[in-house]
């Protein structure tokens, strides 16, 4: 396994190094020495529930926001002295939408452009490709309010890739869509991926990730963790399946008991019990056949997601 | 900054007609107004029949008006609901590019509209000297000042209702109080003074004399002054728009 800290003298350099990254805003800590590496050809998802400090890490990036303390660097170059050299070959797909209303579609690829000092000609040529390869080709001249909210987020993503960038920065790239629109970023996203675009992805759709991601850091408050492979991490720390168990609160709770001598960890809320499985338990059939509702189905990254961040909500 | 600037202008230029209109209508309305309706019953100032009077400092409040409005209203709408600057800022442009293409942008878009005013001037006959050329830099010196003014005003606004207090308490007390409309030569030592160093009032003055060719020697002064205020407020805006911008 790759040595996340990247002292290894032997393996690739990561594209994207953050050690010890701590931010405060005024009395709120949002980051508690974050440290991330992103290797050559990886697409490394940051999830986290609102607030873990994900969209702040990738703004620190970009220099938008300055870091208390900790270091960052990129191809290599440390921010934010080399930030501006380090910018023309990143790629962003913001969270909030920010085209140029002003602008038609086409014109919107080409006054970015022109910001990573582009020439002309090399920047119509790579948007008439990138337009196409959105399927956004017969919409070029339209102006922004006319476009869906599909068509704006592909357009996002061709203007983030306007520079050919080394590194792409997703933050919630499908946010609000309907599935449909979702599915052909997604293809277009993995196209990229195999065609070895480096990418670095934030997301609250855990089926995003788990297509998207070659790896896998769960933040909270700031700090990670967990990480690992989208499907290793699961395994190693929830199991493969999952049973959930609904019933009259003092019958789960002898249940409970009774799986001590499973390979199992448990979660009680309420009126019910989730069953994290890692090796094939009878007993555990045999103790749930009187209960009404069992559902057992695999692990997912959710499963793991809402085990480590808890169930309750965040924001209130 | 020149990117930066260029988009500006590319989005204009879709409504350059209605911009325009918008920009020159108000000093020429006063220019018929005061000139042709108050200034036949108003005694010559400076030699200077009322509409010749008015004519160049109308030109000068043009740039302002023009300059002051594109840095607020259109910087801010960038700056909040469109998210034009922090699209910007994703790319290699920084922040200080940003700032600067932006007030040189307000500076153009004003000094355009003064320039149309200054060359439209012979129809209300009025025949500038050959010295107005000399005004042509000082016009887009001023377009700075507003303009960079405009971007503080924005780099602190919290809301589109904050500019009612640069417009009320700043731009129009300028149009006012800068001698456009009446010699501040007139006035009482201490209050002539106090109103000569108003950021509007050099170039009022520097626009009637070149207008008609007069060269005075206070005219090093005045530059002098226009230079320094278009300075100290572009810092000013860059510092302040960095601070509104990167956390």
């Amino acid at each position: 396994m790759r040595s996340q800290t990247g002292n290894n003298l032997d393996g690739p350099r990561p594209v994207l190094q953050i050690t010890g990254l701590k931010k405060r805003f005024g009395k709120r800590q949002v980051l508690k020495g974050l440290d991330i590496a992103v290797y050559p050809g990886q697409c490394l998802a940051l999830l986290g529930p609102n607030g873990a400090g994900k969209t702040t890490t990738i703004r620190i990036v970009l220099g938008l926001v300055v870091a208390t303390s900790g270091k960052i660097s990129v191809f290599g170059m440390p921010l934010p002295k080399y930030l501006r050299r380090v910018k023309y070959q990143i790629g962003v797909v913001p969270q909030m939408d920010n085209l140029d209303p002003d602008l038609s579609v086409l014109e919107n690829l080409l006054i970015y452009a022109r910001y990573f000092r582009i020439k002309h000609a090399t920047a119509r040529e790579r948007a008439r490709e990138l337009l196409s390869f959105f399927a956004l080709h017969n919409r070029k001249d339209e102006i922004i309010q006319n476009l869906s909210g599909g068509q704006r987020r592909r357009l996002l993503l061709a203007r983030a890739l306007i520079n050919k960038p080394r590194l792409l920065i997703l933050d919630e790239p499908t946010i609000g869509l309907d599935p449909q629109a979702r599915l052909l970023i997604w293809e277009r996203l993995k196209h990229l991926r195999e065609m070895g675009t480096t990418m670095l992805l934030t997301s609250h759709y855990m089926e995003e990730v788990a297509r998207l991601a070659t790896r896998v850091i769960i933040i909270d408050h700031g700090k990670s963790i967990a990480r690992g492979g989208p499907v290793d991490i699961v395994e190693k720390m929830l199991g493969t399946e999952i049973m959930e168990i609904y019933g009259p609160e003092e019958k789960l709770s002898i249940l409970q008991q009774a799986l001590n001598n499973c390979n199992v960890t448990a979660e009680r809320v309420k009126d019910r019990l989730y069953v994290y499985i890692k090796q094939s338990c009878p007993e555990l059939d045999n103790a749930t056949k009187d209960f009404p509702t069992v559902v057992k189905r695999p692990a997912t990254l959710e499963d793991l997601f809402l085990k480590l961040t808890g169930r309750k909500l965040r924001e209130t | 900054m020149y990117q930066v600037w260029y988009r500006n202008l590319k989005v204009w230029l879709k409504h350059i007609r209605a911009s325009l209109i918008g920009n020159l209508g108000q000093p020429f309305l006063f220019l018929l107004a005061m000139g042709y309706g108050l200034g036949r019953s108003v005694p010559e100032i400076e030699g200077l029949p009322y509409l010749q009077f008015i004519a160049p400092g109308l030109v000068a409040s043009s740039v302002m008006y023009g300059a002051a409005f594109e840095a607020t209203y259109g910087s801010y709408t960038r700056l909040t609901t469109q998210g034009t600057f922090e699209a910007i800022l994703m790319t290699p442009v920084s922040i200080e590019e940003l700032a600067m293409g932006e007030i040189l942008w307000g500076a153009t878009k004003g000094f355009l509209g003064g320039v149309i005013m200054l060359i439209t001037l012979p129809l209300f006959g009025v025949m500038p000297d050959l010295w107005s050329l000399a005004l042509i830099p000082i016009l887009f010196a001023e377009g700075i000042i507003f303009s960079a003014l405009g971007l503080i005003m924005t780099a602190i606004a919290t809301n589109y209702d904050f500019f009612n207090y640069f417009t009320s308490l700043v731009i129009t007390p300028l149009f006012l109080f800068s001698g456009i409309f009446f010699s501040l030569k007139a006035l009482a030592e201490p209050l002539r003074q106090l109103l000569y160093l108003l950021p509007l009032s050099s170039v009022v003055e520097l626009s009637r004399n070149l207008c008609y060719g007069r060269i005075q020697d206070d005219i090093v002064l005045q530059l002098t002054d226009v230079a320094i205020f278009a300075l100290v407020c572009s810092a000013t805006a860059i510092y302040l728009l960095r601070r509104r911008m990167i956390q």
